[in-house]
């Protein structure tokens, strides 16, 4: 090749590079437009909630200038003391003594009743001592009582964050494991992204031979097959949930036709357990998971496998050398899809899985609902964004499963 | 599927996935039509056998203003978040799959991280956003945070099923000097619309079987079928569930049927005489 | 190909044959009053009992929605300010949570009715009492030969072996647990209220927890009955109540240390339509009024003085029957308003092990 540069060309070419990178960009820009409107802005607004908590700065300005002129950590001198007493007081005339006691009880367990008690007592008495304080609430004389509204005055905080993980500040300002009695989200983060794994590698083993078998038969039979797929998208994920309670139930008809059967001589409890979960779930998502690869192994032409196997191809090799790189990004899809499913799935585990089966969702469902802490539902579900996020971005990169760059 | 001169072996391998591939349909039918005969059940439990056989079920599903608006209101949602999001995340998985998309490493996560985002935080962040620029309570809402939640399904497939396209076809067009949207109609769309599809059926189930959003957003206007089943569930699970399970079973197989003949007949009317 | 796309397609058509169904536009009528509340039987009796009365005699529109029952939706639009309801029902210990979160409003008591005319613990800060129910326990008289005789039974897997089902909450749990290890019914709260109660209720829960299934919803301790999951279920008396009287289910409702819950309504801040939200709960403080739910669902009056108004064959069927008041304990609000966040974490932590 030559080197001799012709201007007019390179002018032309470099204009169609700019448009290149343009056009694509310009084809996904309403989406991006439209998720960062309608969906990115209101997700950032809410997850930023779990590093910015200005409740307890808001109810004690008092108590913030005092602790700053008291030197020293640990339980503060009689000021401190004084001037928290005047913060409740006005917090109760305010009507936020309730919101307060509430957010200082999250990071305190206990101090909801004992801040109440002593926003009445601040009411009656305004000259109340430091000794009186205590009494009413002893967990102002302890030095986890002031750790924690010390920390609690700061509105950006890292309190959340490090409770998804089961970590805390200690008394001493190091990170440590809270006690094991409350430690349960990284049990419960491992949990779902096991559960997640195991239905997804089930709907695979499932879906994978179907597909394949459904691109070489008839179209009359492989459009049969497709309607029995789809069907189950016409109903409730509640309802097909509760067929699945009617079928694994102790005295339901898996359990009645394995007696009938004689391959069991008890009723097995499939209910309530793992097992009955992953049976359920992975019947849900077998769909998500077919059709895309159904989708792509249509695509595959068949003259390229028998061209492979003329040339001497064995049909394990021509299987592996040929057709799957062609189909694997529409098992990467299915897969993918799958897996992220898995892991918001709150409805199914709550009615078929056990205590001890229930993933991540119910837990930030929980907070966001009944216990209103949105603050620990934003962290929870910071964690879990990001952790998938960074799986992803793991897999495309070293493991090359780039969905959008196969082929 | 097999080869014209079948070994033993290779019919073993053949008959062994036959059956696996049997077993997966049965796996996959029967807990869809194990509430069909739920649905007339005079009871009101979901057991076998049957207290008795009664249509009240129906009655109630069909009689009912409150249940038949819902189920128009799913249909309407539905139909709106799937055009919505198989339009705008086919363009941006044919925009993806062009090497020179900038920064696709960074923006393939973005996309799909509606997915990831628990329901609920979703619903209660879009519910603080919406009702404050007037969008709670509206169907527009509904579609808009529906058509977010089923985009990435439509982004995914289409992109898998955009890996196989040779690119070449495209300039092939161009240089042969066809538009660029008489291109895509013509080449890229029928060799995608499998994907496209594929999307499009995800898009509408995320948005018809989708009760948690809807839980914040929609009024008692804009009752969904899944909000309508999902009501009372703290007092009793209603078979009416069922039977409304079973009405639009039976409804989707029977447009089935009926396309299946009208397209044969404009198969036998539009194909040439001999 | 063609398959897939005809497929999809007419899996669409039904949206597109709908989209004409839109429902009716409400016309507006002068003053309206919108509640939310839990749906199912126990909404529709309200209505035959209540809302639909009230509207009559006011002349005026009720409007009705449903929600599950938690507190979070309420907590959005009171945030947003955007407040469509004006009366929504609540448990007694999500009265609590919603008054201390700022979401509901407190009441003005003389715009309701004297608080010495509720039933103990029916007139809170921030909730007025609907209706009493108890917890009690349940069993299907077909599959145990022997009767349970007291709720307390449940922690005997000796006499009556086999899967069991609680609510997953530890409130009424802990309470049962104490008083099946020999806590007096008056000492509960007050056992309770130690870290050693705590530990105690745990370690009593803990000699069945491997035989307890668990229940989130209503609906579910009447179902696991009758597909025979479960030899006995804690309940909601309401519903057994129901499956004896319409289903004609062989269950059979034991009440002896019963534990007597109460639901309630609120007002959320922001309500649009305060003074007629006011009205109502004066309206449902009625004592002939107030009698009247009892005749749709099998749940007792709050006010002390609606009792002579309520049917005698309704009588008999409520937790408040002198029948069933042997024994009970009476939930303690206050208690579970201060301890409920951390029992409840610490509840979880144990079933997560």
């Amino acid at each position: 090749m030559s080197s001799i540069a012709i201007p007019g060309i390179k002018a032309r070419t470099g204009a169609t590079d700019r448009s290149d990178s343009l056009r694509p960009l310009a084809l996904a820009a309403p989406l991006l437009l439209l998720l960062a409107f309608s969906f990115g802005a209101p997700i950032v607004l809410l997850l930023s909630r779990a590093v910015y908590e200005p409740t307890i700065a808001n109810t004690l300005p008092q108590t913030i200038a005092a602790l700053r002129a008291d030197s020293g950590a640990g339980v503060p001198g009689e000021p401190v003391f004084r001037a928290f007493a005047a913060d409740l007081k006005a917090a109760q005339a305010g009507g936020t003594i309730y919101e307060f006691a509430k957010t200082l009880n999250t990071r305190l367990p206990g101090a909801r009743s004992q801040v109440l008690r002593l926003a009445r007592l601040a009411g009656q008495d305004p000259a109340a001592t430091k000794e009186a304080i205590i009494k009413a609430a002893p967990l102002l004389g302890e030095d986890q009582g002031w750790a924690a509204i010390r920390s609690g005055t700061n509105r950006f905080t890292s309190f959340f964050l490090l409770s998804a993980f089961d970590l805390r500040w200690t008394d001493q300002g190091t990170i440590g494991a809270v006690p094991s009695a409350q430690a349960v989200f990284t049990r419960v983060f491992g949990r779902t992204f096991l559960i997640a794994t195991l239905v997804t590698l089930a709907t695979l083993a499932l879906a994978f031979p179907l597909a394949y078998v459904m691109t070489n038969v008839r179209p009359v039979i492989a459009g049969i097959v497709l309607v029995l797929v789809l069907l189950p998208f016409w109903t409730s994920i509640l309802v097909r949930t509760a067929a699945w309670t009617v079928i694994l139930q102790k005295y339901g008809l898996l359990n009645d036709l394995l007696l009938w059967l004689g391959v069991t001589s008890d009723r097995i409890e499939l209910m309530y357990s793992r097992t009955g979960l992953i049976i359920a779930m992975t019947h849900i998502q077998l769909p998500f998971t077919l059709l895309p690869i159904y989708s792509v192994m249509r695509a595959v032409q068949p003259s390229q496998l028998r061209a492979a196997q003329s040339l001497g191809g064995r049909p394990f090799t021509v299987f592996r050398r040929v057709y799957l790189p062609q189909v694997m990004p529409g098992v990467l899809a299915g897969c993918l899809l799958t897996f992220i499913l898995c892991l918001g799935y709150y409805i199914t585990p709550v009615l078929i899985g056990g205590a001890s089966d229930q993933l991540i969702s119910n837990f930030i469902a929980n907070y966001v609902n009944v216990e209103l802490n949105w603050e620990m539902a934003a962290a929870l579900s910071f964690v879990l964004l990001a952790s998938t996020l960074g799986l992803y971005v793991t897999m495309t990169r070293y493991l090359g499963l780039d969905l959008f760059k196969m082929g | 599927m097999l080869s014209p001169y079948p070994t033993t072996a290779e019919r073993i391998r053949v008959a062994a996935l036959w059956i696996w591939c049997v077993l997966v349909l049965i796996y996959l039918v029967v807990p869809i039509f194990v509430p069909v005969p739920l649905s007339f059940n005079s009871g009101s439990f979901f057991t076998f056998p049957l207290a008795g056989v009664s249509t009240r079920w129906y009655e109630v599903v069909l009689g009912t203003a409150r249940w038949r608006a819902a189920i128009g209101n799913s249909l309407l949602i539905g139909l709106g978040a799937t055009v919505l999001a198989t339009l705008l995340g086919t363009l941006t998985a044919i925009g993806l799959s062009d090497p020179k998309f900038p920064a696709r490493r960074f923006v393939v996560p973005l996309l799909i991280s509606p997915l990831i985002v628990p329901v609920v935080v979703t619903a209660v962040g879009t519910y603080l956003f919406y009702a404050r620029i007037g969008l709670a309570n509206t169907y527009f809402g509904i579609i808009l945070a529906h058509t977010v939640l089923a985009s990435p399904f439509v982004v995914v497939t289409v992109g898998a099923s955009l890996s196989g396209f040779d690119r070449n076809l495209m300039r092939a067009t161009s240089i042969l000097g066809a538009k660029p949207l008489t291109g895509f109609l013509r080449v890229m769309l029928p060799m995608i619309l499998p994907g496209v599809l594929s999307g499009a059926a995800f898009a509408f189930v995320t948005s018809f079987d989708e009760v948690v959003v809807a839980q914040f957003l929609a009024n008692a206007q804009q009752r969904t079928l899944p909000l309508e089943m999902f009501t009372g569930l703290r007092e009793q699970l209603s078979p009416a569930i069922t039977a409304a399970a079973t009405l639009m079973m039976g409804l989707s197989i029977l447009l089935l049927i009926v396309a299946n003949l009208l397209a044969r007949r404009s198969r036998q009317a539009g194909a040439p005489a001999e | 190909m063609k398959l897939i796309y005809r497929t999809t397609l007419l899996a669409l058509l039904p949206a597109l044959a709908s989209a004409g169904i839109m429902s009716q536009i409400r016309s507006a009528a002068a003053a309206e009053l919108t509640v939310m509340a839990t749906g199912g039987e126990w909404q529709a009796a309200l209505r035959k009992a209540w809302f639909e009365p009230f509207a009559k005699k006011m002349g005026i529109t009720f409007n009705e929605q449903e929600y599950t029952g938690e507190l979070g939706k309420i907590k959005a639009m009171v945030e947003t300010g955007n407040v469509p309801i004006d009366l929504v029902t609540v448990e007694t210990s999500t009265v609590l949570q919603g008054c201390d979160a700022g979401v509901l409003i407190r009441l003005d008591y003389s715009k309701v009715a004297d608080r010495s005319r509720f039933l103990p613990g029916t007139a809170l800060d921030c909730g007025v009492g609907i209706d009493v129910y108890g917890d009690v326990l349940a069993y299907d008289t077909t599959v145990l030969k022997e009767a349970p005789t007291s709720v307390l039974d449940i922690f005997d897997t000796k006499k009556f072996p086999g899967k069991r089902a609680m609510r997953k909450a530890p409130a009424q749990n802990l309470e049962w647990a104490l008083m099946a290890d020999g806590v007096p019914i008056a000492d509960v709260y007050k056992v309770l209220a130690t870290p050693e109660g705590v530990d105690r209720a745990f370690k009593k829960l803990d000699t069945i927890k491997k035989d307890i299934v668990w229940w989130e919803a209503g609906a579910q301790p009447p179902q696991l009955l009758a597909s025979k999951e479960v030899v006995m279920t804690t309940a909601w008396n309401g519903r057994i109540q129901n499956a004896i009287d319409k289903d004609k289910r062989p269950f059979a409702i034991v009440w002896d240390n019963q534990i007597v819950e109460y639901d309630m309504i609120a007002i959320p801040k922001g309500a649009k339509n305060l003074d007629l939200a006011y009205k109502y709960l004066a309206y449902a403080a009625e004592p002939e009024v107030s009698a009247q739910l009892g005749r749709h669902i099998p749940y007792g009056p709050v006010m002390a003085d609606a009792t002579p108004f309520v049917p005698k064959d309704v009588l008999s069927k409520l937790p408040t029957a002198p029948d069933h008041m042997k024994a009970y304990l009476v939930g303690d609000v206050e208690f579970w308003g201060d301890q409920g966040e951390d029992l409840v974490k610490r509840f979880n932590a144990w079933l997560a092990q």
